[in-house]
């Protein structure tokens, strides 16, 4: 037992953890574990906003999956972080946000720069604390980091009253958590396994749904190995887009209202369902009748709350998807002797080719799918990519194929504008070694475009691969076709010149006009040591194609004229 | 479907307020709710009935369960359950017969009277929700002044 202060306790708890770096941005509030943070070896990397923070750190957790830190201040800071403390939640992102609070005897007083935090944030974290004493502080950090890092990730918030860090206490830094009333590590029953199995070899028409869940246990090669043993297709949710390699013959990728044609045309026929790690968005399944139909679904997910919240399941399986996962295959193993190919897979397969031919794609050169495809044939398979939200983002869904498992990373549950460029600076703080891209709109970037300061400042050099329609390209055309054109509040005009904006804050900017000046801004882009926007500017009429319409179902996908 | 939830919970300050708030936000509607610490002064027992269909429910159970501050969640089959709920009225009396009448329901349900005035009385009562509905139904007529109830509290019987 030694006597320090809360702040102290502080930072000596998050290096036991292994934190290295922090994002955030300092206050009145959150002074004390500043001034220790000064002293301490762990990298402060200073945002100009705290939602960029709570991102940053988001960023940083869903690549290293260890939980991502951020600091605010109390009152405005700490609302400013609720952002990204609610979008980590809503994608199940490990995150550990520390915001400072008004002396203990100031709360509820309506102090200067106080806020509730802990109750307004009640509903978008896996759990808060706010402890009144500092010597709280050193088992509060070991609880938080377990709490966010395991079963389900997800957000911790710890609110610490700037007396409660000022004060000396004699501390005592646990080596165990001690959560009672929480048990993430259930093991899935092997009868379920044994009844999945069996439910999928007796299916003529079988399909897996890959979610988020096989990204977060990072269950790729489980997956891959039940669909080539299967012989069966692979479509994913948005969440769970590069859970499988999309250019795997059995990929088909994302479905749902931006998913691909085959995909959604797929999933509608199919007789049994293999969903892993989903919760069944309505983003990814159009309507839930749609599943009443003669359909199997086995549903397997950490979280049993996820068991028949949104759709009824013929088999659960309650337990981490990788562990389920291996479970599955040694049953399967044993059952299947040799899978010839289906008439069902060659249905899957003539389907895709049908798909591939006859979908038109916008006729212009810079169209979303030639400048996508550039992307992708000129950046490194191992790259991290990160989407800010928007029709961009719904054309990565559809034209940037995933090629290493687990490289690309989406604000999909909340939709956060903004999230794209942050994140992928946390991104690359996690992983340096690899290239980083945020592929942008510019209505997204837009929000949080202030971090350029940080990425140049801080030398984390991503790539911002900017999609320019000059509007709010996702609301413009849901106002094209649903509110009969009647365009308000989506025009952008040219202001600002992302090339000035970005030069401005001495990062690189490149404006690209042509995919050939795309190759060669990239080119330039992946050998620079600064953070670098490219500009694109596109058709603003250009449209997310095929689309399924909000509460319609996916066999009413509407498709390019 | 009614349902009787028995929830141990943390002792701590702003449990109730998660709980409840995770019935607001996930849609689902509360009956009843009475909370009180157990003979553990770390742990308090919740009671909430509510009426939802078999799978909100079910999922209301999840939900709960996956509460970390939750320890134990149980849907109390109502059969073999033991449950009252406490319901203070206030009620009018024009007359002396009124009152005679009123303190005859209220001995026919079990319940005390107190605090007899010349224009009301108070009635406390323990019964079961379903008994409570009928007394005020009952008493309705005469003028209900003014009325509380606790919400429900519940153990399961024993088997043996």
């Amino acid at each position: 037992m030694v006597d320090m202060s809360g702040a102290e306790a502080l930072m000596h708890s998050l290096k036991n953890e292994g934190v290295n770096e922090v994002f955030g941005l300092p206050g009145g509030a959150n002074l004390p574990m500043y001034d220790e943070l000064y002293k301490s070896d762990i990298r402060h990397i200073l945002v100009r906003h705290e939602q960029s923070a709570s991102h940053m750190a988001d960023g940083y957790g869903r690549v290293s999956r260890r939980p991502g830190v951020c600091f605010a201040t109390s009152g405005p800071g700490a609302t400013n972080i609720l952002t990204g403390i609610a979008t980590a939640q809503a994608d199940s992102a490990p995150m550990v946000a520390i915001t400072g609070q008004v002396p203990v005897e100031m709360i509820g007083k309506d102090a200067f720069q106080e806020s509730d935090i802990i109750g307004m944030a009640n509903p978008c974290v896996k759990y808060s604390y706010q402890p009144r004493d500092p010597s709280l502080i050193p088992q509060v950090v070991k609880n938080g980091f377990y709490i966010a890092k395991s079963g389900r990730p997800g957000p911790v918030l710890i609110d610490i009253p700037k007396d409660v860090q000022q004060n000396v206490a004699p501390m005592t830094f646990p080596k165990n958590h001690n959560v009672r009333g929480y048990n993430p590590w259930i093991k899935a029953d092997p009868k379920d396994i044994e009844s999945a199995a069996n439910l999928l070899l007796s299916a003529n028409k079988p399909i897996i749904l890959a979610g988020g869940g096989v990204i977060i246990s990072q269950a790729f090669a489980e997956l891959s190995s039940i669909a080539e043993m299967l012989v069966i297709p692979v479509v994913t949710t948005f969440k769970g887009k590069g859970s499988f390699s999309e250019n795997h013959p059995l990929s088909l990728g994302p479905i749902g209202m931006h998913g691909h044609a085959e995909a959604n045309k797929i999933m509608t026929e199919a007789d049994c369902v293999l969903a892993i790690g989903t919760r069944f968005s309505d983003r990814s399944v159009g309507t839930f009748e749609e599943f009443e139909r003669d359909l199997s679904i086995i549903h397997m997910d950490v979280n049993p709350a996820e068991i028949g919240k949104n759709q009824t399941a013929s088999v659960a399986i309650v337990g981490d998807v990788k562990d389920s996962l291996q479970s599955l295959a040694k049953v399967l193993a044993v059952k299947v002797v040799k899978r010839q190919e289906t008439e069902w897979l060659k249905h899957v397969q003539e389907t895709r080719e049908y798909w591939h031919e006859n979908l038109k794609i916008h006729p212009g050169e810079m169209s979303s799918h030639h400048i996508l495809h550039k992307l992708r044939d000129v950046l490194p398979p191992n790259s991290l990519v990160t989407t800010e939200v928007g029709q961009h983002q719904m054309w990565a869904s559809l034209f940037f194929d995933v090629i290493s498992p687990g490289t690309f990373f989406s604000s999909t549950g909340l939709g956060t504008m903004g999230w794209g460029f942050p994140a992928a600076i946390g991104a690359k703080v996690a992983r340096p070694d690899v290239p980083v891209v945020d592929i942008a709109g510019d209505g997204s970037f837009n929000m949080t475009e202030n971090s350029l300061a940080t990425a140049v400042l801080e030398d984390i050099p991503v790539i911002v691969f900017l999609i320019n329609n000059y509007s709010l390209g996702m609301v413009a055309q849901w106002q094209r076709t649903f509110y009969d054109r009647r365009m308000i509040g989506v025009d952008q005009k040219h202001c600002p010149d992302y090339v000035k904006l970005a030069q401005s804050y001495g990062a690189h900017a490149i404006r690209a006009e042509s995919l050939d000046e795309i190759e060669r801004a990239l080119k330039d882009a992946l050998s620079s040591d600064v953070a670098t926007v490219i500009d694109i500017p596109i058709d603003p009429e250009e449209d997310v194609l095929p689309f399924v319409a909000p509460g319609t179902s996916l066999k009413d996908m509407i498709l390019p004229s | 479907m009614w349902s009787i939830l028995s929830i141990l919970v943390e002792n701590k300050p702003g449990i109730l307020f998660k709980i409840t708030h995770m019935f607001r936000s996930r849609n689902f509607n509360i009956d009843s709710i009475s909370v009180g610490v157990t003979d553990d002064p770390n742990l308090s027992r919740m009671t909430i009935t509510t009426y939802s269909d078999e799978k909100q429910t079910k999922q209301i159970v999840k939900q709960l369960d996956k509460m970390i501050d939750v320890l134990e969640v149980e849907q109390l089959d109502e059969q073999r359950t033991f449950y009252r709920e406490l319901a203070i009225f206030k009620i009018h009396i024009s007359d002396a017969n009124a009152s005679m009448e009123i303190n005859k329901l209220a001995m026919t349900y079990g319940g005390k009277v107190h605090n007899v005035r010349s224009k009301s009385v108070i009635v406390e009562l323990t019964a079961t929700p379903h008994q409570i509905n009928s007394f005020e139904d009952i008493v309705r007529p005469f003028g209900i002044i003014n009325s509380a109830r606790t919400g429900v509290a519940a153990v399961e019987r024993s088997t043996s």
